[in-house]
């Protein structure tokens, strides 16, 4: 009730940088629009052709889970939010994004930006809503390295754009450059969303573990939109509706060997 | 002055809305950390020159609309901006003739404190690893504190606030 209350100082505080933004954006010249227009033309025929071959690969995907008789998680809808510039708490990183709850936003859901996992929304108000980023000093995220799968959780530190992961061993095979993505551990995340790239590897003789960071793929500092996910609670397990309770007599033997 | 008796209440509002417009303003993001908290600084010096208008409640209301806007935990600031006026008030007469400096001084020992009860809330509530960036404000507002003083005597003289 509060929040509609000081709703509008946020928006007043918000507003030089949004008019400087507005304001530059219209007095653009034309020259770099079209720099602009052609950099987008190429980038989305980048895009356009990985996503044929994304198509193939997720049907591909989807057969080899029915033959796995495995569940498989579909259904991820965003919502594009802009962030105010407002900075709540001076300390925290956290940002502050023009949707809310009146758009059905809640916490804890996963925020991304075209390049990886910015954090979480942490309080959603009706009008706009705060997102803690993944280097805030109390944020922590279920990651694995894309390459061997092998898990382990990145925490903020405080600094811009630094995670800390001090829970592998001193001989993990962790080496700088190894994209980190999401693991989908603990439910938070969607997984396989790329979070941060290693790009320090510290070991430790005198402790058993090791000293690791990874900077964020996110732009975390420069992006001004970012997508806020709803992914879908409850796994849709695929081929259940063309064969019904696929193994229902045959494991109970299994179990009973 | 018969007409004047909102007058005060005005001004107070305005410049309260100022302050935390001020406090959440992102206007160069490298210098968000050393963003003071401009509303404890208004309170002090409301609190110092209109001792009998604005009280310990009115810094409590302030403190609850602080915590909604900051969305942390909720009473924190009602309770440091209750106490910091509560002794302010307390104080007004000794501070309305300290130097420049010694008010400072008392500005600096004021945001300490407050400083310190968020430091205590916050670590109770989780493992957080706080760094150095974490008590700059405490400087930059002892700092500006006689650029408030000034900034709020110049419009507490221009509108005849007495």
């Amino acid at each position: 009730m509060l929040a509609f209350a000081v709703y509008p100082l946020q928006t007043l505080a918000s507003l030089p940088v949004d008019a400087y933004t507005s304001i530059s954006g219209t007095v653009i010249s034309y020259l770099e629009l079209q720099k602009e227009n052609q950099r987008l033309k190429e980038a989305k025929l980048v895009n356009d052709a990985k996503l044929l071959k994304l198509d193939a690969l997720e049907k591909e995907n989807i057969r080899l889970r029915v033959l796995l008789e495995n569940s498989f998680q579909l259904g991820e809808q965003v919502l594009i939010a802009e962030l105010l510039s407002v900075k709540l708490v001076p300390y925290e990183h956290t940002v502050v994004v023009n949707k809310g709850s009146r758009f059905g936003v809640h916490a804890k859901q996963p925020v991304l930006d075209s390049n990886g996992i910015v954090g979480q929304v942490i309080r959603a108000l009706p009008n706009s809503s705060e997102v803690m980023l993944i280097t805030d000093p109390d944020h922590a995220i279920p990651v694995e390295v894309n390459r061997n799968g092998l898990r382990t959780i990145a925490f903020g530190t405080g600094q811009p754009n630094r995670l800390h992961l001090p829970f592998l061993a001193n001989n993990a095979d962790v080496v700088p450059g190894d994209l980190l993505v999401t693991s989908g551990l603990g439910g938070g995340f969607p997984a396989g969303y790329p979070v941060a790239v290693v790009d320090k590897f510290e070991a430790r003789p005198d402790k058993s573990f090791a000293n690791i960071y990874a900077t964020p793929t996110a732009q975390l500092e420069k992006s001004r939109e970012f997508l806020i996910v709803w992914s879908d609670a409850n796994p849709i397990v695929i081929g259940e509706q063309n064969k019904p309770k696929p193994h229902a007599g045959k494991e109970q033997p299994h179990a009973a060997q | 002055m018969p007409h004047s008796s909102h007058l005060p209440v005005f001004y107070f509002i305005a410049t309260i809305a100022i302050a935390m417009i001020l406090r959440v303003m992102s206007l160069w993001p490298e210098l968000d950390p050393f963003n003071p908290d401009w509303i404890i600084l208004a309170l002090i010096y409301w609190s110092m020159a209109l001792p009998e208008r604005f009280g310990v409640f009115t810094a409590w209301t302030v403190g609850i609309l602080t915590d909604v806007l900051t969305g942390r935990l909720l009473g924190q600031y009602a309770l440091i901006y209750a106490l910091v006026v509560y002794f302010s008030i307390r104080e007004h007469r000794r501070l309305r003739q300290f130097p420049m400096l010694q008010q400072c001084s008392f500005v600096f020992f004021c945001l300490i404190s407050s400083q310190s009860i968020i430091f205590g809330t916050e670590s109770m509530q989780a493992g957080n690893r706080f760094t150095l960036e974490f008590w700059y404000p405490v400087f930059t507002g002892t700092l500006m504190w006689p650029l408030v003083f000034w900034a709020l005597r110049y419009i507490r003289v221009v509108a005849r606030i007495a």
